[in-house]
C-alpha cells in the first residue's frame, strides 16, 4: 500500500508548492549556476503554467481570426473564446458585469485610460488628487501628468515606519476633498496589505472616487469589487501567471459610459463620417484596435488554474511562506526588514537590505546560488526614499513556492554575509 | 561569483581612495544609474589642463564603489583630452573582473560620471555591444 505523501498536509494552502513546480516548464531548465532554480521574483512578473503556455499555443494553432468582425467561423470562435476570457476576469475580481471589464495591456494602461479619459474631463484647475508613498509609478507619474496638465493638485498619503498608510494623514488628505483616490491593495515594494474596504468608504464619503491597483493583489488573494466598493480597479495578467501584453481595467459602468474614449481608431465606432465618429458601448469604445486575442485566452487559463487552487488558499500558502522567511530573515544579524511585522497585513513580499552589502552586490550572488530576486528601487522611488535607502533586495513568493525556497533564500543571504562580512 | 567578488573589489569597496568632495574644484558633474538609482559626483582639480586631484562621492553597490576608486586613481596627471578620449574598455580591463551585462552599468556609472565632467555634459550609456568582449 502506497504512503501518503505527508508534507502537502502540514502545509496551510493544502498544497505542495513543490509539487505544483511540475506545472511549470520553467522550473524543468537547469540555471547557469548548475543549481535549481528559486524563483522569488513573482511580483516583477510571474513564470507560466503548462495550461497558460497551451491555451496560447492552441489559440494561435486552432481558433485564431481577428474577433468581433468576421462572419465566418474562425471569427465567431475566436470572438467566443475572447469573450469567455472576459467573464473569467469578470468572475475572478467580483465585478457586476463582464461589459464592465475593459481588456488592455496591463495594469499601467489601465490606470493611463482613467487618468487620461476620466482625469481629463473631470479634473480641473484646482481640484485635489490623491495617492499614497507606497505606490508603483504606474499609480504615480499618470497622476502627476494629468495635475500638471491641467493646474490640479496631487497629494500623497504618508506611510508610517513599519511601512503601512498613515490613516490620520489619509483622514486629512480627504477631508481637502480630492476628487479621486488612487491606491494600491498590496504594494509591490514592501507588501503592505492595505485595508482597502476601509479606506474606500473613508473615500466616498469625503465624496472621492477610489481607484485600487490591484496588480500585486489579484494575483495572490480572493477579490471582491463588491465588497471593497471601489470604482475602478486595475489587474496585470502577467503577475498572476497569465501572459506579458493583457491586464484588464474594471470601471462602473456609469463612469465608464460618461468617459470619453483614451485610444481612438477601429473597432470603438459605431459609425464614422468624414465629419466624426459615434462611439460605440463599453467595454468596446475603450478598446481600439487589434486587441490582444490569444494572450486573453491565456490569461482566462492562468485565472482558471489560480480558482482551481482556491483563491483562499493560494493566500494561506503565501501567508505560511511569508510568516517562515520573515522569521528566518529576522533570525539572521545584519538584516533589515521593511514593512510590516504583521503577517494578516503583509503579502507574500520581503524587501530587505543588509547592512554590508548593496542590494545590487546581493542580486549578483543570490543569482550564483540560482536564487532570483530583484534589487532596485521596484519602480517606487519614494517608498526608498521615506525609509531612506537607495534600493532594496525584494524576495516575493508564489503558489510554486516552499519551504526549500525559504531555506535557500536564508542560504544566500548568509552566502553573501560570507563574501561581505570579512 | 568568488570571480567577482574578489579580495581587491572588496578592499577597495570597503576602503575607497578619493572618496569625498573637493572644494574648490574646477570640474564638477553627477550622474545615475537608473536601475538602481544609485547616484556618483565627480569633483576635479584641473592644472595646465592637467588633472591634478580628483575625488568621487555617493553611494553604491561594490562594483560601482570599486570602479569609481580605481579609475580616480589613474586620472592625476592625464590631460582633459587624454580623459576624454579614454575607452570604456579600459575601465572594465582596470577592474579585472568578468562584468556581465546586468552589473554593466554599475562597473561603468564612474566613467559615465567623469566624462559628463570633462565634457561639460551627460553623456549617453556605453553600448553593451561596444565593450563586450
Amino acid at each position: 500500500m502506497a504512503i501518503e505523501p505527508a508534507a502537502p498536509a502540514t502545509r496551510p494552502g493544502g498544497f505542495s508548492g513543490a509539487d505544483l513546480r511540475a506545472d511549470f516548464p520553467i522550473f524543468g531548465q537547469a540555471t547557469r549556476s548548475g543549481k535549481r532554480l528559486v524563483f522569488l521574483d513573482a511580483a516583477a512578473s510571474a513564470p507560466k503554467p503548462q495550461a497558460v503556455i497551451d491555451a496560447v499555443a492552441d489559440t494561435y494553432a486552432h481558433h485564431y481570426a481577428n474577433v468581433h468582425r468576421g462572419i465566418y467561423e474562425l471569427s465567431e470562435d475566436a470572438t467566443n473564446r475572447f469573450e469567455a476570457a472576459r467573464r473569467k476576469v469578470a468572475a475572478f475580481l467580483g465585478a457586476p458585469s463582464e461589459r464592465e471589464i475593459v481588456f488592455v495591456r496591463n495594469a499601467t494602461e489601465a490606470i493611463n485610460l482613467v487618468a487620461y479619459s476620466w482625469g481629463r474631463a473631470n479634473v480641473r484647475a484646482g481640484d485635489r488628487v490623491l495617492t499614497t508613498q507606497l505606490e508603483h509609478h504606474a499609480n504615480i507619474v499618470p497622476w502627476q501628468q494629468l495635475t500638471r496638465e491641467v493646474g490640479a493638485t496631487l497629494d500623497y498619503v504618508a506611510l508610517t515606519d513599519d511601512g503601512q498608510l498613515d490613516m490620520d494623514d489619509l483622514r486629512d488628505k480627504l477631508a481637502a476633498g480630492p476628487k479621486l483616490l488612487a491606491i494600491a491593495q498590496v504594494s509591490n515594494a514592501l507588501g503592505t496589505i492595505n485595508p482597502v474596504t476601509e479606506i474606500t468608504a473613508m473615500a466616498h464619503d469625503a465624496g472621492a472616487l477610489v481607484l485600487v491597483d490591484a496588480a500585486q493583489s489579484a494575483p495572490h488573494m480572493p477579490i471582491d469589487i463588491g465588497d471593497i466598493g471601489c470604482d475602478f480597479m486595475a489587474i496585470s495578467g502577467h503577475k498572476m501567471l497569465g501572459p506579458s501584453g493583457i491586464g484588464a481595467l474594471w470601471g462602473r459602468r456609469a463612469l465608464l459610459d460618461a468617459m470619453p474614449p483614451f485610444m481612438t481608431g477601429g473597432s470603438m465606432i459605431i459609425r464614422v463620417t468624414l465629419e466624426g465618429a459615434e462611439w460605440n458601448e463599453v467595454p468596446a469604445k475603450f478598446e481600439a484596435g487589434t486587441p490582444a486575442i490569444a494572450e486573453a485566452v491565456g490569461l482566462g487559463a492562468a485565472i482558471d488554474y489560480l480558482t482551481g487552487l482556491g483563491m483562499e488558499r493560494v493566500r494561506e500558502h503565501e501567508h505560511w511562506l511569508f510568516e517562515r522567511a520573515w522569521k528566518a530573515l529576522g533570525e539572521i544579524p545584519g538584516v533589515r526588514r521593511l514593512g510590516p511585522d504583521d503577517p494578516e497585513i503583509h503579502a507574500g513580499v520581503i524587501s530587505f537590505v543588509l547592512d554590508e552589502a548593496h542590494p545590487h552586490d546581493v542580486a549578483t550572488i543570490f543569482d550564483a546560488e540560482g536564487v532570483a530576486v530583484r534589487a532596485g528601487h521596484h519602480c517606487a522611488q519614494p517608498v526608498m526614499q521615506r525609509y531612506d535607502v537607495p534600493a532594496t533586495t525584494r524576495a516575493s513568493f508564489y503558489v510554486y513556492n516552499d519551504a526549500d525556497d525559504v531555506e535557500a533564500l536564508a542560504g544566500a543571504v548568509r552566502a553573501t554575509q560570507r563574501i561581505f562580512g570579512g | 561569483m568568488d570571480n567577482l567578488y574578489r579580495d581587491f573589489i572588496l578592499e577597495h569597496y570597503r576602503n575607497p581612495h578619493n572618496k569625498g568632495v573637493l572644494d574648490p574644484h574646477d570640474l564638477h558633474f553627477a550622474d545615475s544609474n537608473p536601475t538602481c538609482g544609485d547616484e556618483m559626483s565627480m569633483t576635479l582639480r584641473v592644472a595646465d589642463d592637467r588633472i591634478s586631484d580628483v575625488a568621487f562621492d555617493g553611494r553604491g553597490c561594490a562594483i560601482s564603489q570599486a570602479s569609481a576608486s580605481i579609475l580616480t586613481d589613474e586620472l592625476r596627471g592625464m590631460t582633459t583630452d587624454q580623459v576624454r578620449e579614454m575607452d570604456p574598455r579600459m575601465v572594465l580591463d582596470a577592474l579585472g573582473v568578468p562584468i556581465g551585462p546586468a552589473r554593466l552599468k554599475c562597473a561603468l556609472l564612474s566613467y559615465k560620471v567623469l566624462q559628463g565632467a570633462v565634457r561639460g555634459g551627460q553623456i549617453e550609456w556605453p553600448e553593451e555591444a561596444e565593450v563586450a568582449g
